[in-house]
């Protein structure tokens, strides 16, 4: 049985276009998908599931809802992809928006499933699948179209006007400047080595971070620039709406910039889902097999810098710290024992998470989940009470949460279960800890 | 700064300024060399706040808060985005435009140079300015902008109504609509994006978002009766008269003029068409099969694909000849006609073709220094830092602007010179 809450949860993007939903559209959009669409991968993971159902256990919305069986990866696929293949498109406008609650707000396509499936089977995917579907008929969470809506006039995620991002680069320039002398922030310096973006949370609302970066860039003498116009921003939240169209031309546009400044690299910031799309999904879609120049997460940047000696480490943090394991730099990219290479640079005292690495449980924030907004809140919170109990055995006081949609969803988790704890990005203990050669980098916790 | 005809092209080498003496500032930004490369230019920083441009050995008189976008334009004048207190606005050679904006990016020029255009905002609405000459109509939001062949008109993405927070369904009727000279396209849309103008500067296309999943061309706000599964950016024949993009079908990426398709194949991908001088003739960026990447001339791609990333191709002005950057497993290519030049590099810019087609040259990157290419054949001689070379009008002499060992350098070389050595 499906949470009654959440069942009565109200999102105008989703009940609105229901309302209006004719069935022989729903018929003609579910036959265009599942026809032209997807094909033998399709059928070999409808034919392959023997309905096990030990993809359940992997999942933290199952876990985290006493087990109920609605909640397990296998069930949120019956209850879905199945009936559209099975009833061949023939289902009505309320079985649409049950698909969109269950394939926006209760599965984030963290594909922790996949490692648990005998057979392998992405999960995700046929989730995915149904969100495409949902899409194209206009069934979208409401907060979450809009963040698609902005990706698709402004080529970032929260509306930033082309004036504010560069005069926020200015300003965190000047107030990076105060903190350590000589820093920039160079602007569209054709030819240098690394082009660094960023998602738009950060001019947004954490545009410390970006002074944080310059800081440590010029601590590690870096060659790099961040560009002045649209394409700086890498995140993607038309990859989770299934508006793959809008996601390959923010895609185009994030690496057009980069090939325009005859970069050598893209570093990003700390977050997870913009590396999916940056790396896999975004590319894939567009023709690329790989990004047409390399991608670096910013948990590689810093290891490359701290292993490589650019930056040296003054003091450690004291206090007790522990971590999040972001699902697509950690599970899509297996950056964990960077990761934790960092960590114990920068803290005297880190406490693992159990489980950890590949098998560590989702923040239940990424995948386009904390992005249908408040409607879905209370749902999302409830489905990750595993995460509160895993972050909870660790008696840390600080957890590193190299990733945006983590940081935020944790957060959250912490202030619902009422656990103590702070979040933090990386970026912010470096700037702390490091040597910056002019006698700082003292810190006292 | 006359016209190419009038650039000192007397083959020989001159050490144009010393470098050195830039250390005395706190802070050198980013360089920029004129065309003809007797200048080159730099804002430096006197103290926190105080930035002037340094034009060989000279600086500007006025000192600014910050200056950026520093670049000669085409006709030599010398142009950067200043803040005087807390207000922006363009410099052009050391004179700042008299009006003031809250803010001033997003430089572009005519290809003579002539005209200047700026997106500004003011009063928090956001507008655009040409030579001066402010548009006058205020919009939300404008995020890009195209100018007219002649620099004198210009076409912006712009958003005409207010949208309340997380309002969909008023997006969904569309609010975006490009501003020809500030007066918007009547008819709105979703999305648009990729304005450019006709080559006599009448008329103005663009892709145009029709419904969350349809896109088309839309030329003065009027679209073509096809629509596709998306689209990339238009561009003009020569004649004006036909529109030609890169359109996604359901059989794959296909070029299409007019809304009707011009070539018959169907790529994985397709992007940069670009058309031979005499407006006849079609290269484009295609994907082959996934993941390898070529360009097709007039519909038929090259043999030999590469792996990373191919970049934009360009015809040589008599139309016999493209060229195209690429990027195979980790390096650069420059690829002629489908024939990669020996060499690999770090990092490859544009190349440049003799007004006569017979020669091109590129700057290239190797182990940190650059270098020029010419033919195919990189010079010995290697710089710290390198601008991408000029030919002369004869397309005999190569002019190479470099810094070496601290000294900005203006180089012309013979070609029959260099074929000799």
């Amino acid at each position: 049985m499906a949470d009654i809450e959440d069942a009565r949860v109200e999102d105008a993007g989703i009940d609105q276009a229901v309302d209006k939903l004719e069935p022989a559209r729903i018929e003609a959009v579910i036959r265009r998908v599942l026809g032209a669409g997807c094909g033998a991968r399709l059928k070999v993971y409808l034919q392959t599931c023997v309905h096990c159902g030990l993809c359940a256990d992997a999942c933290h919305t199952y876990l985290s809802r006493d087990r109920d069986p609605d909640f397990a990866p296998v069930a949120k696929v019956k209850e879905t992809i199945w009936e559209m293949v099975k009833r061949q498109g023939r289902v009505s406008p309320e079985f649409i928006k049950k698909c969109a609650r269950i394939a926006y707000t209760e599965c984030g396509a963290c594909r922790r499933c996949s490692m648990y499936c005998p057979f392998g089977i992405d999960i995700a995917y046929l989730i995915m699948l149904v969100r495409r579907i949902c899409a194209l008929l206009g069934v979208v969470p409401v907060y979450l179209q809009d963040t698609v809506n902005s990706h698709a006039a402004t080529s970032n995620q929260m509306w930033v006007q082309p004036d504010d991002w560069i005069d926020t680069l200015i300003w965190q320039e000047e107030d990076a400047a105060d903190e350590l002398e000589g820093v920039r922030i160079p602007l569209d310096r054709e030819g240098a080595d690394i082009m660094y973006s960023v998602i738009a949370p950060e001019p947004k609302i954490l545009a410390q971070l970006i002074a944080n970066m310059a800081v440590i860039m010029k601590v590690a003498g870096v060659d790099w620039t961040m560009p002045s116009l649209d394409g700086w921003d890498n995140s993607n939240m038309a990859m989770y709406s299934g508006d793959f169209e809008v996601m390959g031309r923010v895609e185009r546009l994030h690496w057009e910039r980069a090939l325009q400044l005859k970069v050598k690299r893209v570093v990003m910031g700390e977050c997870g889902h913009a590396y999916r799309g940056a790396v896999y999904d975004g590319p894939k879609w567009l023709g690329w097999s790989k990004p047409p120049i390399p991608m670096v997460h910013a948990v590689e940047f810093y290891y490359e810098l701290l292993r490589e000696g650019r930056i040296k480490i003054a003091r450690k943090i004291k206090e007790p710290v522990t971590v999040q394991d972001p699902c697509n730099i950690v599970r899509g990219r297996g950056l964990h024992h960077k990761l934790r290479y960092i960590i114990n640079e920068l803290c005297e005292d880190f406490r693992d998470v159990s489980p950890r690495f590949e098998h560590n449980y989702c923040c239940a924030a990424g995948g386009g989940v904390i992005n249908c907004g408040p409607p879905w809140k209370l749902s999302r919170l409830k489905s990750n009470r595993v995460k509160a109990e895993q972050l909870a055995a660790t008696d840390a006081h600080l957890v590193v949460t190299p990733c945006h949609n983590c940081h935020s969803g944790i957060e959250d988790i912490i202030g619902y279960y009422g656990l103590g704890m702070h979040v933090t990005f990386i970026n912010e203990l470096l700037v702390k800890c490091m040597d910056r050669g002019d006698g700082s980098g003292e810190v006292e916790r | 700064m006359s016209g190419i005809d009038g650039w000192n092209w007397d083959a020989g080498e001159r050490r144009v300024v010393e470098l050195g003496v830039l250390s005395s500032f706190e802070q050198v930004h980013e360089f920029a060399v004129s065309p003809d490369g007797e200048k080159l230019a730099v804002p430096v920083v006197e103290e926190p706040g105080q930035v002037r441009v340094w034009q060989n050995g000279e600086l500007w008189s006025e000192a600014v808060e910050r200056a950026w976008s520093l670049r000669f334009l085409p006709d030599g004048r010398l142009v950067a985005l200043v803040r005087v207190d807390d207000s922006w606005t363009v410099a052009v050679d050391g004179q700042r435009w008299e009006d003031e904006f809250e803010f001033a990016w997003n430089l572009k020029f005519s290809a003579n140079g002539r005209s200047l255009a700026v997106q500004v905002k003011r009063g928090m609405k956001y507008g655009l300015v040409i030579d001066g000459r402010d548009w006058g109509a205020e919009f939300i939001s404008m995020r890009d902008f195209a100018l007219s062949p002649d620099g004198k008109r210009a076409a912006a993405l712009v958003q005409v109504e207010q949208l309340a927070e997380a309002d969909i369904f008023k997006f969904a009727e569309g609010v975006w609509s490009v501003a020809v000279d500030g007066q918007p396209w009547e008819r709105r849309f979703i999305n648009v994006y990729s304005p450019v103008f006709s080559p006599d500067g009448q008329h103005v296309a663009a892709e145009v978002r029709l419904d969350m999943f349809e896109y088309s061309i839309a030329e003065d706000g009027r679209p073509w009766d096809a629509v596709f599964g998306t689209s990339w950016a238009p561009c003009y024949r020569s004649n004006g008269k036909g529109i030609i993009a890169p359109v996604r079908t359901p059989e794959g990426w296909a070029l299409v003029e007019n809304g009707k398709p011009v070539w018959q194949g169907r790529y994985s991908q397709m992007w940069h068409q670009r058309l031979a001088p005499d407006g006849q003739r079609l290269a484009a960026v295609v994907s082959t099969a996934y993941g390898r990447w070529t360009v097709a001339v007039d519909d038929r791609p090259w043999p030999r694909t590469f792996s990373d990333v191919v970049l934009a191709p360009r015809f040589s002005p008599d139309g016999g000849r493209v060229v195209a950057l690429a990027r195979d497993q980790g390096s650069w290519l420059v690829v002629v006609n489908g024939q990669p030049w020996p060499g690999r590099f770090d990092m490859a810019w544009e190349p440049e073709f003799s007004p006569d087609g017979r020669h091109l040259a590129a700057k290239v990157e190797r182990d940190g220094k650059f270098q020029v290419v010419i033919d195919g054949h990189p010079l010995p001689r290697s710089f710290d830092m390198l601008w991408s070379p000029r030919f002369s009008p004869q397309g005999d002499k190569l002019l190479v602007r470099a810094v070496e060992e601290g000294v900005y350098k203006r180089l012309v070389l013979g070609l029959e010179q260099l074929a000799r050595a």
